[in-house]
């Protein structure tokens, strides 16, 4: 279930992600500029910085929902904007917003995804322990519940790259022991993690960038 | 992608159909919007039922039009404000496809409601019954016509400030050749004449507009 990027086996080290002289710039203001980094397979990379920073910035420009003012960001090695939509189907993108549709039921919110990206509804609700929900509407979930909703497209279907906003804000302290197990399964199978957040992140030996 | 774009496709067109059921009040309200029109009419230009008949087509073209158009500025906001449409973006199906989905979806859960309520319109506005398969027909090409240029305006004013104000504004003069052709055909069934080539050239346009429309719409979404 977690062989990941079509079978292929990536050497441990080679890098997942390369961001190669990053610019971005919004409105006037330039966010950050001249940013490099590389994230290996299996490795992660905790984003911190002060709010406004430029971490959910970075996080789009990766995603590729922001275009980039210079530099290059390369997946596996293949240019981001050379085709966005197989860039697009090879990484998750957990952004600050939960993404939830509060007149379908839990199962159906994520049963949408499933259909998009492949993989099972029911075992990944159970990753997040969510599985006694999954009839439920999502108007009626708690702010945590939401999250590990939104955080349950992680468990569907393997993709290279997680990009991940602020994942545990919210959560208790179980839900965030669930999110580490997920994250630990997702590297040991040679996926790479780029995460902004404020908040301790179960990520043992995550390297620290400081926007 | 499971299963291929086609299968990404019914999936956004059935998430849409699945959204507009639980809450048909975006539905209903375009609906009673057009009845609502058709019914204040009579009250403006009199109860003669000569000059009602000969107002009738242009009246239920623009009526229909009108409230179609009610519900298109959330077709993309309310998946932006949520954040739905930053994972639709990278659900790895090309934008115009997406586009695509949300035009049809827009026209199931809007238009072909609309076309089910024209006898009632048609009848407050004293049209000959013989017109009102004319009617529905031309009412149906309209209004797909109308979610293909609606979807494009939708992703063009996403984002813009007082987008719901700007949007008629684009989306209604580029319209205006449906409401020509659709009245048009209406009062040649009338009048007893072949609607045919209006329809036709209603068709015409509405062929015209189906891959280009999202194609644009799809454009614009990815800020391009």
């Amino acid at each position: 279930m977690w062989s990941i990027g079509g079978g292929r086996i990536l050497a441990a080290g080679q890098p997942i992600l390369d961001v190669l002289d990053l610019a971005c710039i919004r409105g006037d203001r330039a966010v950050f500029a001249g940013l490099s980094f590389a994230v290996p397979a299996g490795g992660a990379l905790l984003l911190t910085g002060a709010n406004g920073a430029g971490k959910s910035s970075l996080l789009h420009v990766i995603a590729g929902l922001l275009p980039a003012a210079g530099g290059e960001v390369l997946l596996e090695g293949a240019p981001a904007r050379s085709d966005p939509a197989s860039h697009a189907l090879r990484l998750r993108y957990i952004s600050s917003q939960d993404a939830l549709k509060p007149a379908l039921s839990v199962a159906e919110n994520l049963a949408f995804y499933a259909a998009l990206w492949g993989g099972e509804v029911t075992p990944a609700l159970e990753a997040l322990g969510l599985g006694a929900l999954a009839s439920l509407p999502g108007r009626v979930l708690s702010t945590g519940q939401r999250r590990r909703l939104a955080l349950a497209r992680l468990a569907l279907a393997p993709a290279r790259l997680w990009l991940l906003d602020e994942p545990s804000l919210g959560l208790d302290a179980a839900s965030v022991a669930r999110l580490g197990d997920l994250m630990a399964r997702h590297r040991a199978a040679g996926g790479a993690i780029l995460a902004a957040t404020h908040l301790p992140l179960l990520l043992p030996d995550a390297r620290e960038l400081k926007l | 992608m499971t299963g291929g774009v086609f299968g990404g496709f019914l999936a956004v067109l059935g998430r849409e159909w699945k959204l507009a059921l639980r809450h048909p009040s975006d539905t209903l309200a375009a609906v009673l919007f057009f009845v609502l029109v058709a019914a204040l009419f009579p009250f403006g230009v009199g109860p003669a039922p000569e000059t009602l008949s000969r107002l009738a087509p242009g009246a239920l073209l623009a009526a229909a039009l009108l409230a179609a158009l009610l519900p298109l500025d959330r077709l993309f906001g309310a998946e932006a404000e949520d954040g739905s449409l930053d994972q639709l973006l990278l659900s790895g199906l090309p934008r115009g496809v997406l586009a695509a989905a949300k035009a049809l979806g827009h026209w199931l859960t809007t238009g072909v409601p609309l076309i089910a309520a024209t006898p009632i319109a048609a009848a407050m506005l004293n049209l000959p019954v013989e017109a009102w398969g004319v009617a529905m027909a031309a009412l149906a090409l309209a209004t797909a016509l109308l979610s293909l240029l609606g979807t494009l305006g939708a992703a063009l004013t996403l984002g813009a400030r007082r987008g719901g104000v700007l949007l008629p504004l684009l989306v209604l003069p580029l319209a205006i050749p449906a409401v020509i052709f659709g009245a048009a055909a209406i009062e040649a069934a009338s009048a007893g004449l072949s609607a045919a080539p209006f329809l036709l050239l209603l068709g015409a346009g509405v062929s015209l507009a189906a891959p280009l429309a999202p194609l644009a719409a799809g454009a614009a979404l990815s800020g391009e």
